[in-house]
């Protein structure tokens, strides 16, 4: 009778633990998807920051003709542009693309000044290639941070937020935008 | 109405609509075993219901795409005369974490758009020739991702599976009835068959009603669904509001839609149909509901870097 309780409880026993060791599996599981989501949404922002780097050149040669007395805005766009190529590090990459967001808006807002230029196909065009290509660095930043939100959410809290530490899992950080990106643009009329 | 933030709305959208569907499975069974249990077998009626419903699936899950497609006698989106609105999808489908769907034009002067495909791997979006030129860039990102939004809540899967189940019931329905117009039930006693009948008949048209006005109720759910996604991807739900404002004020008739097709455009384009019909049975809620819903959303967070709505031009 003895024999058949204690076997009762060490299957009892048994069923937790492999309970438990399921359900360690399945939490470590969807954290690794989760973090490479994570990876995979940062890679994105670099591949269009790239695409970005690629289409300048292209722009400032088009305008350039066009733009006699706008070199210093087109100079500042070039500089800017090797300057965030040649970047190293995270944080100073981040500062040198927020210069040449800010050098891009310049010459946005200048070339509004020029009609003719405005109406030229070719600018048009590329025009209409960098805003989109702004905006899909904006909106990649955007799903990077909203994945960085799943994660750190799902890292914090309860039951999962027992075994993160231990499996090795830490909360990531929130892509920020530099304060000066946030500046209005200044246009100099002529 | 209190509000309740965007991911909230979300979340509560998501689970009414579950129940809906649940109850027009469950109310599929039930018909089908009501109908079984007068014929002696309630057992085999609820199979014959699930297989009926089976049946149309199958034919309907793989068709999908391009047959809506072909219908609409859609082309292909041409990377030179279409470069805004390929760019466009792109920014949304980066902002929704889903691959790029393949993008096609409708020449039609009336705006709309529409989404088809079963999953966001076979995904296409359709955009009229009025739309395109009628939206601004931002109301047209507020009705691209409004359709990636359905593409994401695999919408257009849930909405095959609710179609199917309510076929199945109108299938039924009307074997049921004609069986009993040409003979009785074959175990009905004769003292218990007159008012037996009348209450087959009864269910026989209620059911396939009750399951029309459940469909249109989840298609109504779904479309405020992806709205709210719409506004989740862009953080600027002002510009799918203007966008829908637009799209109905906008007085041509869309002549490639038909009755068949219209629950998958963005806003019904039947135009003299949405004015008839009983509010119950709309596919969509009335534009002035959506666009008071994403007026009055609490986004946390703020726009997003690069959208108009933080100050930069677009």
């Amino acid at each position: 009778m003895i024999g058949i309780g204690i076997g009762v409880v060490l299957l009892v026993i048994l069923g937790l633990i492999v309970l438990l060791v399921g359900w360690g599996i399945l939490t470590y599981n969807s954290l690794v998807t989760l973090r490479n989501q994570l990876q995979n949404a940062w890679a994105q922002i670099d591949v269009q920051l790239k695409r970005r780097y690629d289409l300048i050149p292209n722009l400032v040669e088009v305008v350039k003709d066009y733009m006699q007395y706008e070199q210093e805005v087109l100079t500042r766009v070039t500089e800017a542009r090797a300057a965030a190529v040649a970047a190293q590090g995270p944080a100073d990459q981040a500062r040198a693309e927020n210069a040449l967001t800010g050098a891009l808006r310049q010459l946005f807002a200048v070339v509004e000044n020029y009609p003719d230029l405005k109406a030229n196909e070719n600018v048009m065009r590329l025009q209409e290639e960098l805003t989109g290509t702004e905006n899909r660095i904006a909106f990649a930043r955007q799903f990077y941070n909203d994945t960085v939100m799943r994660f750190n959410t799902r890292l914090q809290t309860f039951p999962t937020n027992i075994i993160a530490g231990v499996l090795g899992f830490t909360a990531q950080e929130f892509f920020e935008t530099d304060d000066a990106e946030r500046e209005p643009v200044k246009v100099n009329l002529r | 109405m209190e509000t309740r933030g965007l991911y909230g709305e979300i979340a509560a959208n998501r689970r009414r609509s579950l129940l809906l569907v649940f109850t027009l499975t469950v109310l599929l069974g039930a018909f089908g075993a009501a109908l079984g249990s007068l014929y002696g077998d309630a057992g085999a009626g609820l199979v014959v219901a699930m297989a009926v419903a089976g049946v149309l699936l199958l034919t309907t899950w793989y068709g999908g795409a391009s047959m809506t497609l072909a219908a609409s006698s859609a082309r292909p989106a041409d990377p030179a005369r279409d470069q805004v609105l390929l760019n466009v999808v792109h920014e949304m489908a980066i902002a929704s974490g889903l691959p790029v769907p393949s993008v096609h034009v409708i020449d039609d002067s009336a705006p709309n758009a529409f989404a088809t495909g079963r999953d966001p791997d076979h995904a296409a979006i359709a955009v009229t020739t009025g739309l395109y030129q009628k939206l601004d860039r931002d109301e047209l990102q507020g009705v691209i991702a409004h359709e990636l939004a359905h593409v994401r809540n695999f919408d257009i899967r849930y909405t095959t599976l609710v179609a199917v189940t309510v076929g199945a019931i109108a299938l039924l329905a009307d074997f049921a009835l004609r069986r009993m117009w040409w003979s009785g039930p074959t175990r009905s006693r004769n003292r218990g068959a007159g008012p037996l009948i009348l209450v087959a008949v009864l269910v026989a048209i209620l059911a396939p009603l009750s399951a029309r006005l459940l469909q249109a109720a989840v298609s109504r759910r779904r479309e405020t669904l992806a709205d709210l996604g719409s506004a989740e991807m862009t953080r600027y739900p002002e510009a799918l509001a203007r966008a829908l404002e637009k799209i109905e004020a906008d007085p041509e008739v869309l002549e490639a839609a038909n009755r068949a097709t219209a629950p998958l455009y963005i806003v019904n384009p039947i135009k003299s149909f949405e004015k008839r019909a009983a509010s119950l049975l709309r596919s969509h809620p009335p534009t002035e509901e959506r666009v008071r819903l994403l007026r009055g959303l609490v986004l946390s967070g703020g726009p997003a870097p690069g959208s108009p709505a933080s100050g930069s031009s677009s």
